[in-house]
């Protein structure tokens, strides 16, 4: 065949093929529980971040008229009733939520960017580079991580953006030992050879090949570390140690409720049953997952 | 035929492999190949067999650098390829290439059939627009009997001898001189290996390649090679022209791996010596004194466990590595 004849077919009748991905969503739609999960997570997303917009109070405005907790009152619009000192508690939940949520989202992010880079490159390279990487690894390991971020917050004040950065910086541990063990095994694997062999770079590699391929784990990591992370931050917040006052997170809520469960039972209840469907959702978002990328362990 | 393009000279790869010590181990080297010597010229292919484990697949692999070589030398056009840094290295790999034994396992199975086969060409030429790849690419396909429209498709959804066209394209895309083959056919359906295996001698008359076929399948070799080299626990035994090797293999070891090639012809068969391999392969660790071959060969010796044979030549291009070749009776020496 020339290549003439080869470019004039260009496109023309070219075959689709259907990647590992596109497969790995087919599994995933199929199975209910996690498409369930996605959607509710959406539509929690959704809410949190619209929500506050269309209420009749903001979060942090005091109802003077009634300075106590109040059962759900329509007339008022306090559709789920309010906080002790008067403040719409499904407001405070949805705000609560946003800051939950991002924490979750941005603290794996930052958690997912270290643990690649650092597994697929310790993994990858071996040897001196390796041991070294791991033994950091290890060494973080053994650092309690309350400690940790109690040391930051005391160190550089109870800031927001520390929060999420010193919880990510704790994540990634796990992350990096997951992706170094897969990728030890894919790097005995002949299409590495034959990347090298075409004449690729130790980076190139890396990227082009290492980080697509276990891509799979890391995604169902994710989704299993966004719930810890959200715990964590509530777990801080339950500490005195999250966000400050009038702003709120999930976890600062469920303090403020504990306190008065006796007498205002919906100030505990509303935000924990957002926090618990979310949690839930993303455990069985990330076992659909796991089930949906990796077929062959079931 | 032309120029020597490989001169492969007492090439050795050894590994440290710990054997004992608590806190500090003390190692004994693991001599997967010791001391292999050969040249290939253009369009010439040397066949590499041996049992499994006696280092074939090593020797590929440290012929092309992907392995390091602890002793010897590999020159490539006159120029030795050991030590060269990462980036002298890439340059002179533009020329070799290999193709691998397990198809499926060899394609990267988050890529497209095209992007696997555009690789060496997106390493090499930078430069070059989407479309003249694709171009390309499609070309090669063709050229390896496969449907240029399965460009977008992954390889989980091509057979195994699909697959293994992928692989042979993507090793021909930058015109290489040389290519090593490493038991490209033994994965594959007993059906479709002459396809592939004249896919690949066709390829190499149209480009003037000089491949080196690794396998253990004597039948295949003997199709696809110009010249033939026997190993066994890393180290030569004979290395000869084919028709000299099938016709006259002076080593007992050939001798005997021919033995157990399955004949067609009952009578031949049956009029044929059979000449068993007793015992199992000697771990490489702790290779016996002398000549490797002694603890299994028929015609072993008191010198033989003493002294390492040294390079005999029964014939023009044909050496030997036997104390005994010369009585290595041409009685088995088989009409095929
Ligand atoms: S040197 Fe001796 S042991 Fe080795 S192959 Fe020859 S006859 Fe056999």
């Amino acid at each position: 065949m020339t290549s003439a004849h080869a470019a004039a077919l260009d496109t023309a009748g070219d075959v689709e093929g259907r990647s590992l991905w596109q497969d790995a969503w087919r599994r995933l739609k199929r199975n209910r529980a996690a498409l369930a999960s996605m959607i509710i997570l959406g539509v929690v997303a959704a809410v949190c971040l619209i929500g506050p917009y269309t209420l009749p109070w903001p979060y942090d405005a005091i109802d003077w008229d009634h300075v106590e907790a109040m059962p759900p009152n329509m007339e008022l619009g306090h559709y789920l009733g309010t906080d002790s000192v008067g403040r719409d508690l499904l407001a405070r939940t949805l705000v609560g939520g946003r800051v939950s949520l991002m924490v979750g989202v941005l603290a794996t992010m930052v958690a997912l960017f270290i643990g690649v880079t650092v597994g697929a490159v310790a993994g990858f390279v071996g040897g001196r580079v390796d041991q070294l990487l791991m033994r950091l690894v290890d060494l973080l390991y053994s650092v309690p991580l309350t400690f940790f971020v109690i040391i930051l917050m005391v160190m550089f004040g109870r800031n927001f953006i520390l929060m999420f950065l010193a919880i990510g910086a704790v994540e990634w541990l796990t992350m990096a030992r997951i992706v170094r063990g897969q990728t030890l095994s894919l790097k005995s694997k002949e299409f590495i050879e034959a990347a090298r062999a075409s004449g690729g770079s130790t980076a190139g590699i890396i990227l082009r090949h290492v980080v697509p391929n276990v891509l799979g784990v890391v995604i169902v990591y994710v989704t299993l570390t966004i719930p810890q992370v959200i715990l964590l931050e509530s777990f801080l917040s339950f500490l005195g140690l999250g966000v400050q006052e009038p702003f709120t997170s999930w976890g600062v809520l469920l303090n403020e409720g504990a306190a008065e469960l006796e007498v205002n039972p919906q100030t505990l209840i509303v935000p924990a049953v957002f926090m618990t469907a979310t949690l839930f959702c993303f455990n069985f978002l990330g076992d659909g997952l796991r089930d949906a990328l990796d077929p062959k362990d079931r | 035929m032309s120029e020597t393009l490989l001169d492969v000279k007492d090439l050795k790869v050894h590994y440290p492999v710990r054997t004992g010590g608590l806190v500090i181990g003390t190692y004994t080297p693991l001599k997967a190949l010791d001391g292999v010597s050969f040249e290939l010229k253009a369009g010439e292919t040397l066949g590499v067999v041996g049992e499994s484990g006696c280092g074939k697949s090593t020797l590929g692999r440290a012929v092309l650098q992907l392995l390091p070589a602890t002793g010897g030398a590999v020159a490539w056009l006159g120029r030795a390829l050991n030590d060269l840094d990462a980036k002298a290295l890439k340059a002179e790999r533009e020329r070799m290439q290999i193709v691998f034994q397990d198809p499926l396992a060899s394609l990267d199975p988050r890529m497209t059939a095209g992007d696997i086969i555009a690789e060496p060409l997106r390493n090499y030429r930078p430069h070059m627009s989407k479309a003249e790849m694709k171009a390309k690419v499609k070309d090669m396909m063709g050229r390896v009997g496969l449907h240029s429209t399965m460009i977008n498709r992954y390889p989980h959804e091509f057979s195994g001898g699909q697959c293994q066209r992928i692989g042979i394209a993507r090793a021909m895309i930058l015109d290489p001189k040389l290519v090593v083959c490493d038991e490209p056919v033994s994965a594959l359906d007993v059906s479709i290996r002459a396809q592939v295996v004249n896919l690949l001698m066709e390829l190499q008359r149209a480009m003037n390649l000089a491949m080196i076929f690794i396998s253990h399948d004597l039948s295949i070799v003997r199709h696809i090679s110009h010249r033939v080299m026997v190993l066994y626990l890393g180290k030569t035994m004979e290395i000869a022209p084919r028709d000299a090797l099938y016709a006259a293999p002076r080593h007992p070891y050939t001798q005997a791996l021919l033995s157990a090639v399955p004949v067609p012809d009952p009578t031949i068969a049956r009029a044929r010596p059979r000449l068993a391999l007793a015992g199992e392969l000697p771990s490489p660790l702790n290779p016996p004194s002398g000549c490797v071959f002694r603890t299994r060969c028929p015609r072993a010796t008191k010198v033989c466990a003493e002294v390492e044979p040294t390079r005999a030549q029964p014939g023009t291009g044909h050496d030997v590595w036997c104390h005994h070749w010369r009585e290595s009776g041409l009685e088995t020496k088989v009409a095929p």
